[in-house]
């Protein structure tokens, strides 16, 4: 019965996720691809819950759609696009994207072949005894992911004082 | 397992029923609080002590007509309020009402209201931006930027009572203050908190996005009837989603002495909501620069040592 | 994973309600069209200019400088959990962390980008 119950939660998470995001990208009106992106990144969370990731889940939300998407429909707003009609696709950029596609499925085929994929799905990461998830992960990033971890700090200074270069030109 | 469902369904159902009367007469209780603060009386003339007036204003916003203007951007239109008001009821999924009233116990509760709370940030922009109408977008800008202001120092304050409990886990956290209450060693915490409380609710005296007499109502001035009563909705649930996080951090959530665990939760949950109203009788409104001012300039450095303090002193107490 | 369906389920019913109160409004309330009732709202005066405008840089700089502390507000929630198991080294961490923080904080606040006046 729970077996059932993930898959389908999987399957229509994972739709909406593709749907949504086709539709993100197809939008002519820049706030409407936000939306659809707002419900990509729900679609997403939902899916790492599936996968009992639930603090990766809430960053998700939080950073993702919570800061990063609002910076987005900020940027929208300042720059106050007008919708310029559709593109006209050239037939040689069409051609050249299903080559591509051909390649690629042909590529995921071979993969498929060797059990590359396989052996790289989700083996479950063995957790103490417990311990909730957030728990667990804060031992292991703040033990053995120290370095990354510092280093993110820098990278956020980077972008902290780019953002006020850029933005503050005296 | 359907059992299990439709016992859920339940739970929630009444949850939800719960707060949409609480809603209703969250809307009475500050009138006729406001109305006594101002020696009027508010309220008296609908039922018995005017208690019938939330009902006969549920009446009014559901026979009022459903305008679309014509420049608004329609689909966007329509789901910016349910942006708004979903986020503010479904956050009660995880709040522990008691022991064993609570609708689902997750391990990171704590991040589900946060990240609800991010998300009804949207329903204030989207409206602001598919209104198309100058006080609709100014006040949806003023209002998302002081939302997202906010949130930081909120989010750093709660870290305190997070790290004085080790879990992100409400009902954990509430156990943790059987002892003490958080808010005597987290005080600086808990008055940080209280005030982007009120911020993030776009409560007076920060209630610049709704200022009626500059920007009539802000981002929602375009929408009428039922369209504005969930926007409604969701700020007054946002309310007491605030007020009983602040319970459950700060106050020790459902424990104390004697009365039941739901009587203290509730006692707790509505002082909360009384100061807002008694805030909202006293303080002038704030100038926006002087609302970002105290937001970034005064809350998120005191956050931060606070939170700097509290972790080597509970560093030196533990070892 | 399976404490996660009562908030599915809590997300409908919040949904569903409003979707009820928009349909049992729609039984009872009039809908009347009229060409100056559905203009845009402005103290009664026709629109003056286009009603979007581009909006102050100010609102990009506050964003991008949220976008960061959210970030790192984030990162403090599985430390300040995990923080009776990592001991001195964590704490030790942490201050670092936040100091280089605090170093941009105070390089925005020198390029008065908190300035708001």
């Amino acid at each position: 019965m729970n077996e059932i119950f993930m898959n389908v939660g999987f399957w229509v998470l994972g739709i909406t996720a593709v749907v949504a995001s086709l539709f993100m990208v197809t939008r002519e009106n820049p706030v409407h691809s936000a939306l659809w992106m707002l419900l990509t990144f729900f679609a997403v969370a939902g899916i790492f819950i599936q996968l009992d990731a639930e603090y990766i889940a809430a960053i998700q939300v939080m950073v993702y759609a919570g800061a990063i998407l609002v910076l987005y429909m900020f940027v929208v707003m300042l720059l106050n696009p007008k919708s310029t009609g559709f593109i006209k696709v050239p037939a040689k950029v069409i051609l050249g994207s299903v080559v591509a596609l051909v390649l690629f499925l042909q590529f995921v085929m071979t993969l498929m072949g060797t059990g590359v994929i396989k052996s790289a799905q989700m083996s479950g990461m063995n957790l103490p005894e417990g311990l909730s998830n957030v728990k667990a992960f804060g031992a292991v990033m703040f033990t053995q992911y120290i370095v990354p971890f510092e280093v993110a700090s820098i990278l956020l200074l980077v972008a902290m004082i780019g953002a006020i270069v850029i933005a503050k030109k005296d | 397992m359907v059992l299990a469902i439709v016992f859920t369904l339940i739970k929630i159902l009444i949850i939800v029923v719960c707060v949409l009367t609480g809603v209703a007469y969250m809307t009475y209780a500050e009138r006729k609080v406001i109305g006594h603060m101002q020696v009027r009386l508010g309220p008296v003339h609908t039922g018995p002590m005017g208690l019938l007036q939330p009902l006969a204003d549920g009446l009014k916003l559901m026979s009022k007509e459903d305008m679309t203007p014509d420049m608004v951007d329609k689909p966007v239109f329509y789901v910016a309020p349910f942006l708004g008001m979903v986020p503010g009821i479904a956050a009660f999924a995880v709040i522990p009402f008691a022991p064993n009233i609570v609708v689902a116990d997750i391990n990171v509760g704590v991040l589900y209201v946060l990240a609800l709370s991010s998300v009804g940030v949207y329903g204030i922009i989207m409206s602001g931006w598919a209104s198309n109408s100058k006080y609709a977008t100014l006040g949806s800008l003023r209002s998302s930027a002081q939302i997202i202001s906010y949130e930081t120092a909120m989010g750093l304050s709660i870290l305190g009572p997070v790290l004085l409990a080790g879990s992100l886990n409400l009902k954990e956290i509430t156990e943790a203050q059987r002892g003490l209450w958080f808010f005597i060693p987290q005080f600086v915490a808990f008055v940080i908190y209280s005030i982007s409380a009120v911020a993030e609710t776009n409560r007076a005296p920060f209630d610049l996005p709704e200022a009626e007499t500059e920007l009539v109502a802000g981002f929602h001035v375009e929408y009428s009837g039922m369209r504005f009563a969930m926007f409604f909705l969701g700020e007054y649930a946002n309310m007491y989603v605030v007020s009983s996080m602040c319970a459950i951090l700060f106050l020790g959530g459902y424990t104390g002495p004697l009365l039941p665990p739901l009587v203290w939760f509730l006692i707790k949950m509505l002082a909360f909501m009384f100061f807002f109203l008694w805030l909202r009788a006293t303080l002038p409104r704030l100038r926006f620069d002087q609302l970002m001012n105290l937001g970034w300039k005064v809350l998120i450095p005191i956050a931060l040592a606070n939170l700097l303090i509290t972790s080597i002193v509970v560093y030196a107490i533990r070892n | 994973m399976s404490g996660y369906l009562p908030i599915v389920l809590f997300l409908i019913v919040a949904g569903g309600l409003g979707v009820v109160v928009m349909f049992v409004g729609a039984i009872v309330r009039p809908a009347k069209y009229e060409k100056v009732k559905f203009s845009v709202y402005e103290c009664g005066m026709p629109s003056l200019d286009e009603n979007r405008k581009r909006l102050n840089l100010r609102f990009y700089i506050i964003a991008m400088l949220f976008v960061i502390f959210d970030v790192e507000t984030v990162f403090l929630y599985p430390w300040a959990v995990s923080f009776d198991m990592i001991g001195l080294f964590g704490l030790i961490e942490m201050i670092l962390f936040i100091v280089i923080l605090v170093f941009g904080y105070f390089y925005a606040w020198q390029k008065g980008a908190l300035e708001w006046a």
